[in-house]
């Protein structure tokens, strides 16, 4: 490999590159798709290839190949150099990179049984357990189950003299139960509709129980075909896990996103709110009790690595401090224009793109008191969302809108009966300023989500989020008409 | 070495794969082949700051087993390649259980001709500097009325190939290319516009530049309005979202037959202006002759003069349904079901202007941004307007407002179409291409506000 990549720097330096990155990728993916007790579809699925990246008087350039071969080695890396002069034909800055140390080293996902090595009619049947279940319920109308496997080697090599092997494994599976009659059509879904990924082995799989879980769930979904519509109105809510790690996403990562901050996505999915004046200028986002970290050394989180594709080593970065904002998400050249290092947030979906800033893991940290059941105790009137249906955010992260798939009543501190259709909304600050209970310990997971958009062309994120559950006040509740 | 834009030579390599599955023991197989040819130069604040190509080849084989399935793909095309990757598929295939709703790969059928509409030269032959040109004529625009420029200009030369054992034999390269734009003043206001094509030269980028950073211009210092029922009329890039939407929430054959789906042979969703199809043929989309299972691609009326009529069909819901497949499967293994890829809205008579016009006190809307479906069944959908939304009063544009979030029925809005633009764009949607007119609606729900 080193052959590979030390030709590639070397061929981008004699053509004129005064920085040279390029990265080796080799993917492999499973999955299993079920529908209604039925194997829908079984894949396995392995690309391999490289992406050159270069600059070239402060001008980006990168060109990427399926084929890894000398010559075409030669040819890409050329390419990567002639993109980088066209470049450098609209030009106001030259891009500036911070003086990262050098990375040298491999790192791997931590995992006790290899999802590869499981055999596949085990992860069929186990998908299959739940599945089964859930559509075994009266009611239900189909349900789907999914299970997938990612695993990814990666050599980074660059002329400033890193060169780091990385082998990063995710694994995900879910279970969702569908009833619908006439115009209703309602879900549920466990441990999340996206998937329920965690980096690890086949143990994360396990210790879901699906199987166990999947009747209850469909029971749920058909009771809520008659249950009463989501009250509208300024209520108090708690937010499941299963929910809130969506709501850190929306609202907290992709706004602490420095790339598009300054502006670097402003075609496709926006900018940001977060202007860099508000940083270190003591900006409010959150109460005292919203510490959130970006944490690339988390447990079990897809955001989890060695270095970054940077070649920056992985690191705790502090967002949010008791409410306060502190830092972003940033990569060597955005980091040096607010003053600061590279937190190590850029990543590249596969070989054939090029890295962005990207969430690690987006940890809303637990805080001691209540667990997320005495929350509820503590709750005299108010409503318990579960379980993300549907999300939208402004272009600059301020105005969102989710839909749960459940909500359930609380009164005196206790859980009642369930509504459908629930939705809430608010505006990004105004909504964590509001917080007044973050769960302690016990309950706080890792979550995360394997589709989160970014960037022309499109890449796909694996992103993390640890969070315990929380209490708002006074958040509208109930939005549209039907 | 394989010519990698010459879709014949790689239907070559696709039925030596198929050859080796059935020699391994498959009951039927089937090998589609991709091959890409693409690049996307990105510009923002004025400068070029993103430029990529990839060049990538991916073969994806089904392995058929009696009733069991197995897919799996791979970038290595050479003899051992292949060899590894029918061994994958059927190692799959022979693992998992049956499933008795599969009834067979697809036999041959309607001859696919011919669409040489499909190709450019132009777009094949585009080069970073050409990209670049097309980036700087946007960013030129943009200065002239001192606004500031991002988007970017993608070309994109792609190889299909696919064979199966009962004979299907597809073969072809298309291309496409787009460029988006969004410009930005320094009083807050913000533009679009955008444009697809076949041919990457004939995308008017100067054009283009000047649409958006026009709009930048004419909506700075908006102002908040409160949110609720408004009169709208929706740009070509606002109605691309209906379109997609409803695409995928109920034109699919899968989701009718999950019980999903809104669409039903005769019933009324829209108003009698409303006519919606999917047409791979048609020179004016960004067309394509066979889907990715070999069918060639059927003209489907979606919506007839505002009456439900027929949905899209794969081989498998077609098989479900027992009827043909319309064209519209997409890569196996695929458990979201077939797709328009091809979607067009029917022009009207309505000028721009006269749109416009209609409106007594009402907005004007450019795009939408972040949309999701809130209740699938009644296609109730949530997003944001963005970048260009103006209140109209008196049938004049008498200034920009700011963004507004809608929680809105896109069935409701077909119904409440009430005028339909003469002038139509050709667009990308979410996973095709899309054309459409602008159309002027009678009421459309805000249900809150943003800061900008």
């Amino acid at each position: 490999m080193r052959d590979l990549t030390d030709r590639a720097l070397s061929t981008a330096s004699i053509r004129g590159a005064s920085y040279a990155d390029v990265r080796v990728v080799r993917r492999l993916e499973e999955s299993i798709a079920i529908k209604t007790g039925r194997v829908e579809g079984v894949a396995s699925g392995e690309t391999e290839g490289f992406g050159i990246r270069v600059l070239v008087d402060g001008a980006w350039g990168f060109a990427s190949s399926y084929r890894l071969e000398a010559a075409e080695v030669d040819r890409v890396a050329a390419e990567a150099v002639r993109i980088a002069h066209a470049s450098a034909t609209a030009l106001r800055h030259r891009v500036q990179l911070d003086d990262r140390p050098p990375a040298n080293g491999t790192y791997e996902t931590p995992l006790v049984e290899d999802p590869f090595a499981v055999a596949l009619e085990t992860k069929i049947a186990d998908l299959l357990a739940a599945d089964r279940a859930a559509a075994s319920v009266r009611g239900i109308g189909y349900t789907e189950s999914a299970y997938g496997a990612q695993r990814e080697w990666k050599t980074f090599a660059s002329s400033d003299g890193s060169f780091t092997e990385q082998t990063i494994t995710h694994v995900g599976a879910a279970v969702e139960a569908n009833a619908i009659a006439g115009d209703e059509h309602q879900r549920r879904s466990y441990p999340d509709a996206g998937g329920g990924w965690s980096a690890g082995g086949y143990e994360v799989i396990r210790d879901l129980d699906l199987a166990g879980t999947a009747e209850g769930l469909a029971e749920e979904a058909v009771e809520l075909l008659t249950a009463p519509q989501c009250p509208s109105g300024r209520f108090t809510v708690v937010l499941d896990p299963s929910q809130l790690y969506l709501q850190v996403h929306e609202s907290c990562g992709h706004p602490t996103e420095l790339d598009r901050v300054f502006g670097t996505e402003a075609s496709y999915a926006g900018t940001s709110f977060l202007t860099t004046d508000k940083l270190d200028s003591g900006f409010r986002y959150g109460s005292d009790l919203i510490d959130i970290v970006a944490d690339a050394t988390a447990p079990n989180g897809m955001g989890t690595f060695g270095w970054d594709d940077e070649g920056v080593a992985a690191q705790a970065v502090p967002l949010i401090k008791e409410g306060i904002f502190v830092g972003y998400l940033s990569s060597r050249e955005t980091a040096p224009r607010i003053g600061r290092r590279s937190g190590g947030a850029m990543r590249a979906d596969g070989w054939n793109r090029i890295p962005l800033i990207r969430m690690t893991n987006v940890n809303l940290l637990p805080k001691p008191g209540m667990s997320l059941d005495e929350i509820v105790a503590d709750t005299d009137d108010g409503l318990y969302l579960s379980s993300n249906r549907s999300w939208s955010i402004d272009d600059r992260r301020l105005n969102f809108q989710f839909a749960t798939e459940v909500a359930r009543e609380i009164k005196g501190g206790k859980l009642g009966r369930l509504y459908k259709n629930p939705t809430y909304t608010g505006i990004t600050y105004e909504f964590w300023r509001s917080c007044d209970a973050v769960g302690d310990e016990r309950s706080y997971k890792m979550l995360g989500t394997p589709n989160c958009g970014k960037g022309e062309p499109g890449q796909g994120g694996h992103v993390g989020h640890a969070v315990s559950g929380a209490r708002f006040r006074n958040v509208q509740i109930g939005v549209g008409k039907w | 070495m394989t010519d990698r834009r010459d879709a014949r030579a790689w239907l070559e390599v696709a039925q030596e794969a198929v050859r080796l599955a059935t020699a391994d023991g498959a009951g039927q197989a089937e090998a589609l082949i991709t091959a890409d040819d693409a690049a996307l130069t990105r510009f923002a604040n004025s400068e070029i700051h993103q430029n990529v190509s990839e060049t990538n080849v991916q073969l994806n084989l089904r392995y058929v087993v009696g009733r069991r399935v197995g897919v799996a793909s791979t970038g290595r095309l050479d003899g051992n390649g292949l060899r590894a990757v029918a061994e994958t598929a059927g190692r799959i295939a022979r693992n998992v259980e049956e499933n008795d709703e599969f009834q067979s790969l697809p036999e041959p059928g309607e001859p696919i001709g011919e669409l040489s509409a499909a190709f450019a030269t132009g777009t094949a032959e585009a080069t970073p500097e050409l990209r670049a040109e097309g980036a700087r004529a946007v960013i030129a625009a943009a200065d002239e009325v001192g606004v500031t420029a991002y988007g970017s200009f993608a070309t994109t030369t792609e190889a299909i190939a696919l064979a199966n054992s009962l004979g299907i034999r597809a073969a072809g390269e298309r291309t496409t290319s787009q460029l988006i734009t969004v410009s930005m003043g320094p009083d807050g206001g913000t533009g679009y516009a955008e444009a697809a094509a076949v041919d990457a030269t004939t995308i008017d980028a100067a054009g283009l530049g000047r649409e958006a950073a026009g709009k930048a211009r004419a909506t700075a210092n908006a102002v908040a309005i409160e949110p609720g029922e408004y009169p709208v009329v929706l740009e070509e890039y606002a109605v691309v979202d209906l379109l997609d939407m409803l695409g995928y929430l109920g034109f699919s054959a899968l989701a009718v037959q999950e019980g999903r789906s809104f669409a039903e042979p005769g019933r009324r969703v829209g108003s009698d202006l409303v006519d919606i199809w999917d047409d791979g043929a048609d020179p004016s989309g960004l067309p394509m002759a066979f889907d990715y299972e070999g069918v060639a691609k059927r003209r489907v009326s979606l919506i007839e003069h505002g009456v439900c009529r027929d949905v899209v069909y794969d081989s498998q819901t077609a098989a479900r349904a027992g009827v043909r497949s319309t064209g519209h499967g997409l890569p196996a293994p695929n458990p979201y079901g077939p797709f328009p890829l091809n979607m067009f809205l029917g022009t009207g008579t309505t000028s721009r202007d006269d749109l416009i016009g209609g409106l007594d006190r009402g907005l004007l809307v450019t795009r939408f941004h972040y949309t999701n479906p809130v209740h699938p069944k009644l296609a109730i959908v949530t997003g944001m307007t963005r970048d260009g939304t103006f209140l109209v009063e008196g049938g004049r544009i008498v200034g920009p407002v700011k963004n507004l979030r809608y929680t809105q029925s896109y069935l409701e809005a077909l119904a409440g179409i009430e005028a339909v633009g003469s002038e139509r764009r050709c667009l990308r949607g979410f996973l095709g291409g899309v054309v459409t007119p602008a159309v002027r609606i009678a009421s459309w729900t805000f249900t809150g506000g943003t800061e900008h």
